[in-house]
C-alpha cells in the first residue's frame, strides 16, 4: 500500500531527528527504551549467575555492589518509569482521544533529548567503572564515603528527571485540552484515567528527587554535611526526601500497566470494564494515596514509632484502591467472551502476578513482619513480582496489542503466545524461590550466602535463563513481522477506541477530520459498530 | 499616544504588599516567642495570596485553574506534614 | 492585535493554544513549588532540632538588604502585571518600557544579593568555603547557612532565567506584538510572580527569626 502515514511520509535523519510528532517520538523512545532494557538485563544475568553458587567466584564484592547499583539505576529510571507512558503512552493518548497531537509537541522531543543526555551520562558513569551505592543513594556512604562514581550518576539522573516532568505535564494539558468534541471525562478509556492519574505524580513526585540529589551532590562536592551526623545532619532526611519521590516512583510505574491491562481485558472478553467510574477512580486513589506511605521503606532506619504506624495504615490503604481493580478486572473476565491472544496472555498473566506481589507489599506493610523482612529477598520477590511480572507484563501485552496501530504490521501470533507463556514459567521460576529465600533470612545484595540457601537460588538463576531467552524472542519474531509480517487493517481487533478508527499506521496528523465522540468507551456489544468516521 | 494608566486593583495590591512587608519586618522585632514563625508564615502567606489572585490573576479564573494553582501546594503540605512527623515524634 | 503564525495542527484555533498555555505554566509552577518544597522540608527538621542555633545564624544575615531586595522584588511583579496589562489594552510602547523596569529590579536584586554573598564570604558563613563559626551552635548554624545559600542560590538562578525570559519579550516586543507573544508574555508573567512568591516565603524563613529577643 502506498497510502502516506507517519512512517513513509518522509525518510530523512532530520525528519526523525528533529520530528515533533508524537509517533515517532515514541518510537525514538521505544528504540532507546529496549537498548536500556537490555544494558539492565545483561547485569541482572551476571547478578543471577554470581548467585548460582554460595561463594563469590564470578566477582568481588565491591564489583557485585557496581552490578547491582547498575541493575536498579537503568532499570528504575531509564526503563520501567518512561516505558509505557513514553513509547504506548506518546503514541496512543493523541490519537485515543481524538488529537492531532500532544499539546506540547516541542517539549515532547525536549522530553527524548534529555532522557538520552541523562542517559548518556549514565551509562558513563557506568562504565568508566560504576557506581556502588545501591539504585537508593542512601547518605552518608554516598556522600562521604563511595569511591565511585555518584556524582556522575547522580547527574544523568538529575537530567532524565526533567525529562519525566516535562511527559507528564505534557500528558495533563493535552488530557485536559485537546479531547475530541463529545469525549466528556466519564467517556474516556481507562488508559487515559491511567495517564492521567500517573502523570500528576511525574510532576509532583520528581521534583523532590531533583532537589534531593542537588543536595545529595553538594555534600559530596563541597563538603557541606547536610545529612552528615558529625555536624548534626541527619541522615534520614534524605531517606524521606529519596523516598517521598521513590514510593510515587513505583505508582508511576505500574498504574499505566494497569491501564493497559484496562483495555486488554475488555477487548479480549468482548465487555466492557465492569464499575468503569471505580476503575477511573481508583487510578486516582492509587496516585493520591501513594504519596501518604512512603516511610515504609524507612520502618527499621530509625523512625519514630509513630511515624512508622502512620504509614504502616496508610500503606494497608493504598492496597485498595489496587484490590478494587483486580476485583473489577476480573467481574469483566466473568461471561465474557474470551479470546486467548497473546495480549490476552499476559494480561491474564498480570492478573496473577501482580496480585501475588500486591499481596505480599501488605505483608511488609506489616510493622512487625517487616522487621524480620526487609532488606531480605522477600522484599527483592516482592517488587520484582510488581515490577516484572506486572509492568513489564502489561508493556508487553500493550505493545503486542497495538503493534498492528504502530507498525502497520501483523506478527506471529503462534511466536507471541509461545513467548508469553515462556515468560510466565520463566518469571515464577526465577522470583517465587526468592519469597523463600527471604522467609529464611537471606539478605538482599548479597553475593556470598550460606550454603543452605543454594537450591533456591539454582532454581531461581534457572529461572532467569529461561526469562531471559524469553525476552530475547519478542525481538526477533516482533523485528522479524516489520520486513516480512501481513499488513494489518486498521481495527484487526475489532475494538472500538478512537484510535482504530484511523489507518494502521496512521497518517502524519492521525486522523483525516476531526472525530466526535457519541458514547462511552467499550461498547463491546452483540451489534458492535465502531464510532462512524472519515478516517 | 495612548494613555495608559495603571488598575487601580494593582495598585492597591503594590502599595499592599509593601505595606505588609513593613508589617513583617516591624512584627519580627517583637518578642513573640512561637508566634513569631506563626505570624512571620502567615503575613507571607497574605502576601502570596495577593501576588497570585491579583498579579496571577487567578481572581478571574474558574475553579479547575484554581485546583492546579493550590494542588502543588496541597501536596507541599503532605511532604512537610508527613516528613516532619518523624522528626517531631522520635522519643 | 494580530494573530501571531498559524497555531498547530492539534488547536482548534489560537485561543484554544492560548488558554492551554497557561494550564501547562500553572501545571509547571506546581512542580517548581515541590522542588523548593524538598528544601523547606530540610529547613524545617533542622530548625526543629536547632532552633537556637537557627535564630543565631538568622541574626547573621543582612536584614536591610533582605528587605530591600523583597521590596525590590515585589514592585517587579507589579510592574511585569503592569506590563501584561498594557499589552491587553495594546499599549505596546508602555508595556516594553514596563518590562525593562522589571528588569532593571531584577537586575538590582541579583546585584544586592551578589554583595550580600561577597559580605557572607568575608564573615566566613559560606558552608565548604573557609566556614568559622564559634561556639556550641555552629553545627546548627553551618546546616542554616547550608540551606540559604541553596535556596537563594536555586532562587537566584529562576530570577536569571525570568530576566532572560522578560527581556527577550521585550526585545520582540518592540517590534510589534500578536496573539502568541501576548500568551508568551502572559505565561513568562506567572512564572516571574511564582518567583516572587518563593521570595517571600524564603525572606520569612531566612531573615526573620532572628530579630527579637536577645
Amino acid at each position: 500500500m502506498s497510502e502516506a502515514d507517519y512512517l513513509n511520509c518522509s525518510y530523512t535523519l532530520r525528519s526523525w531527528f528533529f520530528t515533533t510528532d508524537h509517533k515517532r517520538i515514541a518510537i525514538l523512545f521505544f528504540a532507546s527504551l529496549t537498548a536500556f532494557f537490555f544494558i539492565g538485563g545483561a547485569a541482572a544475568t551476571l547478578i543471577r549467575i554470581e548467585l548460582a553458587t554460595p561463594q563469590a567466584d564470578l566477582v568481588s564484592s565491591d564489583g557485585y555492589n557496581r552490578l547491582f547499583t547498575m541493575h536498579g539505576v537503568i532499570m528504575v529510571w531509564f526503563f520501567l518509569i518512561p516505558s509505557i507512558p513514553n513509547t504506548l503512552g506518546n503514541f496512543i493518548v493523541p490519537l485515543m482521544i481524538g488529537a492531532r497531537d500532544l499539546a506540547f509537541p516541542r517539549l515532547n522531543l525536549a522530553s527524548w533529548y534529555l532522557f538520552m543526555l541523562g542517559g548518556c551520562v549514565t551509562l558513563f558513569a557506568i562504565f568508566a567503572g560504576g557506581i556502588d551505592t545501591g539504585w537508593t543513594f542512601y547518605t552518608p556512604f554516598s556522600t562521604l564515603y563511595s569511591n565511585s562514581y555518584v556524582l556522575v550518576a547522580v547527574s544523568g539522573v538529575f537530567i532524565v528527571g526533567f525529562s519525566s516532568i516535562l511527559t507528564g505535564l505534557n500528558f495533563i494539558v493535552t488530557i485536559h485540552r485537546l479531547r475530541a468534541p463529545g469525549l466528556t471525562w466519564n467517556r474516556l478509556p481507562l488508559f487515559i484515567w491511567s495517564l492521567y492519574a500517573t502523570s500528576v505524580i511525574l510532576v509532583l513526585a520528581t521534583p523532590v528527587l531533583a532537589v534531593t540529589l542537588v543536595l545529595l551532590a553538594a555534600e559530596r562536592l563541597l563538603g557541606v554535611g547536610i545529612f552528615d551526623p558529625r555536624i548534626g545532619g541527619d541522615p534520614l532526611l534524605f531517606q524521606h526526601l529519596f523516598w517521598f519521590y521513590s514510593h510515587p516512583a513505583v505508582y508511576i510505574m505500574i498504574l499505566p500497566g494497569m491501564g493497559v491491562i484496562n483495555e486488554l481485558i475488555s477487548c479480549f472478553s468482548r465487555k466492557e470494564v465492569f464499575g468503569y467510574k471505580f476503575v477511573a477512580w481508583a487510578s486516582l486513589a492509587i496516585a493520591a494515596l501513594g504519596f501518604l506511605v512512603w516511610g515504609h521503606h524507612m520502618f527499621v532506619s530509625g523512625q519514630s514509632l509513630l511515624a512508622s504506624l502512620v504509614f504502616s495504615f496508610m500503606s494497608f490503604m493504598v492496597a485498595v484502591p489496587s484490590a478494587i481493580k483486580v476485583f473489577n478486572w476480573t467481574a469483566t473476565l466473568h461471561k465474557g467472551s474470551i479470546r486467548f491472544d497473546a495480549p490476552m496472555l499476559y494480561a491474564l498473566g498480570f492478573i496473577g502476578l501482580f496480585t501475588v506481589g500486591g499481596l505480599t507489599g501488605l505483608f511488609l506493610a506489616c510493622l512487625a513482619y517487616d522487621v524480620h523482612a526487609t532488606d531480605t529477598y522477600f522484599v527483592v520477590a516482592h517488587f520484582h513480582y510488581i515490577m516484572v511480572g506486572g509492568m513489564v507484563t502489561a508493556y508487553f501485552g500493550g505493545l503486542h496489542y497495538w503493534w498492528p496501530k504502530i507498525t502497520g504490521r501483523l506478527y506471529s501470533e503462534g511466536w507471541a503466545r509461545a513467548a508469553a507463556i515462556l515468560i510466565f514459567f520463566g518469571f515464577n521460576l526465577t522470583f517465587f524461590p526468592q519469597f523463600v529465600l527471604g522467609a529464611e533470612g537471606m539478605p538482599r545484595r548479597y553475593h556470598v550466602y550460606p550454603p543452605e540457601f543454594q537450591v533456591w537460588n539454582v532454581l531461581s538463576s534457572g529461572g532467569a535463563t529461561i526469562l531471559a531467552a524469553a525476552y530475547l524472542l519478542p525481538l526477533f519474531y516482533l523485528g522479524y513481522s516489520l520486513f516480512f509480517g501481513a499488513r494489518a487493517p486498521a481495527n484487526p481487533w475489532n475494538a472500538p477506541g478512537l484510535e482504530w478508527q484511523t489507518t494502521s499506521p496512521p497518517p502524519e496528523f492521525n486522523f483525516v477530520t476531526q472525530p466526535v465522540v457519541t458514547r462511552g468507551p467499550y461498547q463491546y456489544s452483540a451489534d458492535f459498530e465502531p464510532e462512524p468516521q472519515n478516517a | 499616544m495612548i494613555h495608559w494608566r495603571p488598575p487601580l486593583a494593582l495598585v492597591a495590591a503594590w502599595l499592599g504588599l509593601l505595606a505588609l512587608l513593613a508589617l513583617t519586618v516591624t512584627l519580627a522585632y517583637l518578642p513573640l516567642g512561637a508566634f513569631n514563625l506563626v505570624v512571620a508564615l502567615g503575613i507571607g502567606a497574605t502576601k502570596a495570596a495577593i501576588v497570585a489572585a491579583l498579579f496571577m490573576e487567578l481572581w478571574h479564573r474558574g475553579a479547575r485553574m484554581l485546583v492546579f494553582a493550590t494542588a502543588g501546594l496541597f501536596w507541599l503540605s503532605i511532604l512537610l506534614w508527613l516528613g516532619l512527623m518523624d522528626f517531631m515524634t522520635r522519643t | 492585535m494580530p494573530e501571531g503564525r498559524a497555531f498547530a495542527p492539534q488547536f482548534a484555533s489560537a485561543r484554544h493554544r492560548d488558554e492551554t498555555a497557561e494550564l501547562g505554566m500553572w501545571v509547571f509552577i506546581a512542580t517548581e513549588i515541590l522542588l523548593f518544597g524538598g528544601l523547606v522540608l530540610g529547613y524545617f527538621v533542622y530548625r526543629h532540632a536547632y532552633p537556637d542555633a537557627f535564630v543565631a545564624a538568622s541574626k547573621r544575615t543582612d536584614i536591610l538588604i533582605g528587605t530591600a531586595n523583597t521590596a525590590v522584588l515585589l514592585t517587579s511583579s507589579f510592574l511585569v502585571a503592569c506590563a501584561v496589562n498594557a499589552l491587553q489594552t495594546n499599549a505596546r510602547v508602555v508595556c516594553v518600557a514596563l518590562l525593562a523596569g522589571a528588569i532593571a529590579l531584577g537586575s538590582l536584586f541579583i546585584g544586592l544579593k551578589a554583595i550580600e554573598y561577597a559580605n557572607e564570604y568575608r564573615e566566613r558563613l559560606i558552608p565548604g568555603v573557609d566556614f568559622a563559626f564559634g561556639g556550641s551552635l555552629a553545627n546548627g548554624v553551618q546546616l542554616f547557612f547550608v540551606f540559604y545559600f541553596v535556596a537563594t542560590l536555586l532562587h537566584a538562578l529562576h530570577m536569571l532565567i525570568g530576566i532572560g525570559v522578560l527581556g527577550a519579550l521585550a526585545l520582540l516586543l518592540r517590534k510589534s506584538s500578536n496573539t502568541r507573544r501576548r500568551t508568551a508574555l502572559h505565561s513568562a508573567a506567572l512564572y516571574w510572580h511564582f518567583v516572587d512568591v518563593v521570595w517571600i516565603f524564603l525572606f520569612a524563613l531566612i531573615y526573620l527569626p532572628g530579630r527579637s529577643g536577645g
